[in-house]
């Protein structure tokens, strides 16, 4: 019941998404504008592009995700269906998991699209060892990111200023995070192996996973 | 077993108690309208009963069982201020929604059933985004009666309704009497809430200041019950 | 008596504080490498403490407010980080002000430093939060999983950081390493963390107070609107 509940709301949220794309095009619109900004702020030439590459790559993820975590419990609050999904027998954890399954198949699919665009603009050089490793922190950072931006949609959907207050809040709790996953990133761009940064991910997934279902109810009902 | 038990609910804002010990039993196959001022406490309660709000002191029994059950739920229908329907999907989609949410079986089935009742087959696949404002409605009271609920609560149901739709409520909400089922509607449209209702609770100032059955007499003078028991 | 306390308590952070300055001033001589700067470490160190225990009891506040639901725990929860954002935005200038002279620079991208400017954010997202919200249980609720949340963030941000880059001062304090300082040095900072509780329990005291009236006010207000 819990994992059929589970996939009906992920499935009904990458549903209507997909029916608009108003999120999905947004996002890729916006990390291919930021990945053009950031060729300004130094040499795009240079060989120590690979040294912050990591960076660039996750900056523009993180700020791409807000536009879809912004939307996430938004979309919910048009003509109260929020309150419908609680008074059904959705239980908050299931309507929290459901709906963070679903960001993070959108946010992994706007990065995928936006990866390309990135090696390309910055002339980085690929080999197939890197495929796999690249994956997994690309997935283990967007989960990262996708718990903690569901979490605080869940919590900021009510307030006026909710604009405002999501990347307030979720910026600052997403560091351990960026962190861990910029210095992987920078390490498999390099060639390198990944380092202790994937153990810290784990960790970080791990923790915040179990706090934010412990917690979401208290958000949600009360 | 009565079909809902409220013992004792406070609901505070801060230290605000927009609910003050409201104590009510409604037994199965009652009609309950829940009348009372804007600002009386109508939609605190029903949000409590529906399980969108915890009671800050209290408990609130639904055949016998709490209200954040899962089973609770299963069972109780909730047709609130909003019409709870997703804009970007198809009226078929909205309901098979629910249905799966509820666990239904042949939820298909029973949406393209509900479809028929409330006059929206012919465009089931058409997106609730494109519907007007009549369309919606009905489409809304059909999502909150699609798992045939033991309980209904409604909240301000006649409010802002168009003629189909109320009318296609009201079919709903008799048939679900003829079949024994309790509702609780909030409202203060005394009228059509009286005509419906087997009993009345009255609230004013967050409590409970008459609940008995209706009587004839307040059929024919609407504002009766606010002169007899309400304090202005 | 609330009164009485709020004074005496005043007056005695008040001697002692004087009484400190004059020995920090005045008695101590200036250090070996670092010359008169690093009497800033009197102040400095202190007031990171004070934050970071109030960031702590806040979380352990919220806690106790999700537990028992009492708006009391909220209060003292947001009067405590509230006080302790003042202490460790103190922390961090007296810190930047003696790094500009020290390292010759006025911020370094160290773990302490770092991973305590998170903490800032983090708590100061919490008080905007606490102002974006209107309904009293509301804000107690969600401003209580922020902190609960905010705290484990702050520790792991600590960890990680610490694991990406290292270069502030090791420990002074002999409760840490059993002691860098010499014993004359090292009172003045216990001293001086003393008066400085005194000063952020009256700044709590006095907070918590607001809280109630506001509480108060919004209560009135409600009422008023109900009518």
């Amino acid at each position: 019941m819990f994992l059929r509940q589970v996939w009906t709301i992920a499935a009904k949220d990458l549903h209507s998404e997909l029916r608009t794309k108003d999120a999905w095009n947004a996002s890729i619109a916006f990390s291919v504008v930021i990945l053009l900004l950031f060729s300004f702020s130094f040499d795009p030439s240079s060989e120590q592009v690979r040294e912050f590459s990591g960076g660039l790559l996750w900056m523009t993820y993180a700020f791409a995700g807000a536009l879809v975590l912004n939307r996430s419990f938004a979309r919910e609050m048009q003509n109260d269906c929020l309150d419908a999904l609680i008074a059904s027998p959705v239980s908050s954890a299931a309507l929290f998991v459901g709906k963070s399954l679903a960001n993070f198949a959108l946010l992994f699919a706007v990065e995928l699209v936006s990866l390309p665009v990135f090696v390309l603009f910055y002339n980085l050089q690929w080999g197939a060892a890197q495929v796999g490793p690249m994956l997994l922190v690309l997935v283990m950072g967007t989960w990262a990111l996708t718990i903690i931006g569901t979490l605080f949609s869940a919590l900021t959907v009510n307030l006026r200023l909710r604009e405002l207050m999501l990347p307030t809040l979720v910026y600052p709790m997403m560091i351990p995070a960026l962190i861990a996953a910029i210095t992987v990133t920078t390490n498999v761009l390099a060639g390198s192996p990944p380092g202790l940064g994937i153990r810290l991910l784990a960790a970080f997934d791990i923790i915040f996973t179990l706090l934010a279902v412990v917690f979401v109810d208290t958000v949600l009902v009360g | 077993m009565n079909a809902l038990e409220i013992t004792d609910v406070w609901k505070y804002y801060g230290d605000f108690p927009a609910l003050r010990s409201v104590g009510l039993n409604i037994a199965p196959g009652s009609t309950m309208a829940l009348l009372g001022r804007n600002g009386a406490g109508k939609t605190t309660l029903l949000r409590i009963i529906a399980g969108l709000s915890r009671p800050s002191r209290g408990s609130v029994k639904i055949q016998g069982a709490d209200a954040r059950d899962q089973a609770t739920r299963q069972r109780i229908g909730v047709l609130g201020h909003g019409i709870a329907l997703y804009e970007e999907l198809s009226a078929i989609e909205n309901l098979t929604l629910f249905g799966r949410l509820y666990g239904l079986p042949d939820t298909r089935k029973r949406a393209d059933e509900m479809l028929e009742r409330v006059g929206l087959a012919r465009v089931r696949d058409g997106l609730a985004r494109e519907f007007s404002r009549g369309m919606r409605q009905r489409l809304a009271v059909g999502r909150a009666f699609l798992h045939d609920p033991e309980v209904l609560l409604l909240d301000e149901p006649f409010t802002a309704l168009d003629d189909r739709a109320i009318a296609v409520l009201q079919s709903m909400i008799q048939s679900m009497r003829d079949r024994g089922r309790t509702i609780v509607m909030s409202t203060h449209q005394l009228r059509e809430a009286l005509e419906l209702a087997s009993h009345v609770a009255l609230l004013q100032r967050g409590q409970i200041v008459h609940t008995g059955e209706r009587t004839p007499q307040m059929l024919e003078d609407t504002g009766w019950l606010y002169r007899t028991y309400g304090d202005n | 008596m609330r009164e009485k306390i709020i004074v005496g308590l005043a007056l005695f952070a008040g001697a002692l504080l004087a009484w400190n300055m004059n020995t920090i001033f005045t008695a101590l001589p200036d250090e070996l490498n670092q010359g008169a700067i690093y009497r800033i470490i009197y102040f400095h160190v202190p007031a990171n403490i004070l934050g970071m225990l109030g960031f702590g009891l806040g979380m352990f506040l919220s806690i106790g407010y999700l537990v028992t639901k009492d708006l009391r725990y909220d209060a003292l929860a947001a009067s405590v980080t509230e006080v302790a954002l003042v202490f460790a935005s103190i922390g961090l200038a007296t810190g930047s002000i003696w790094a500009r002279i020290i390292w010759g620079v006025w911020w370094a991208w160290d773990v302490r430093l770092t991973s305590w400017l998170v903490c800032w954010l983090i708590f100061g997202g919490y008080l905007m939060l606490r102002r974006a919200v209107d309904e009293p249980n509301q804000r107690a609720r969600f401003a209580a999983v922020v902190s609960v949340l905010g705290s484990v963030n702050a520790y792991i941000s600590y960890k990680s950081i610490e694991w990406w880059n290292t270069q502030h001062p090791q420990p002074v304090l002999s409760i840490r390493n059993g002691g860098g300082m010499a014993q004359g040095m090292e009172a003045p900072i216990w001293w001086n963390l003393l008066a400085l509780a005194c000063f952020s329990t009256i700044l709590v005291m006095v907070r918590m107070r607001q809280e109630s009236f506001a509480r108060e006010i919004d209560t009135l207000r409600r009422m008023a609107h109900a009518q």
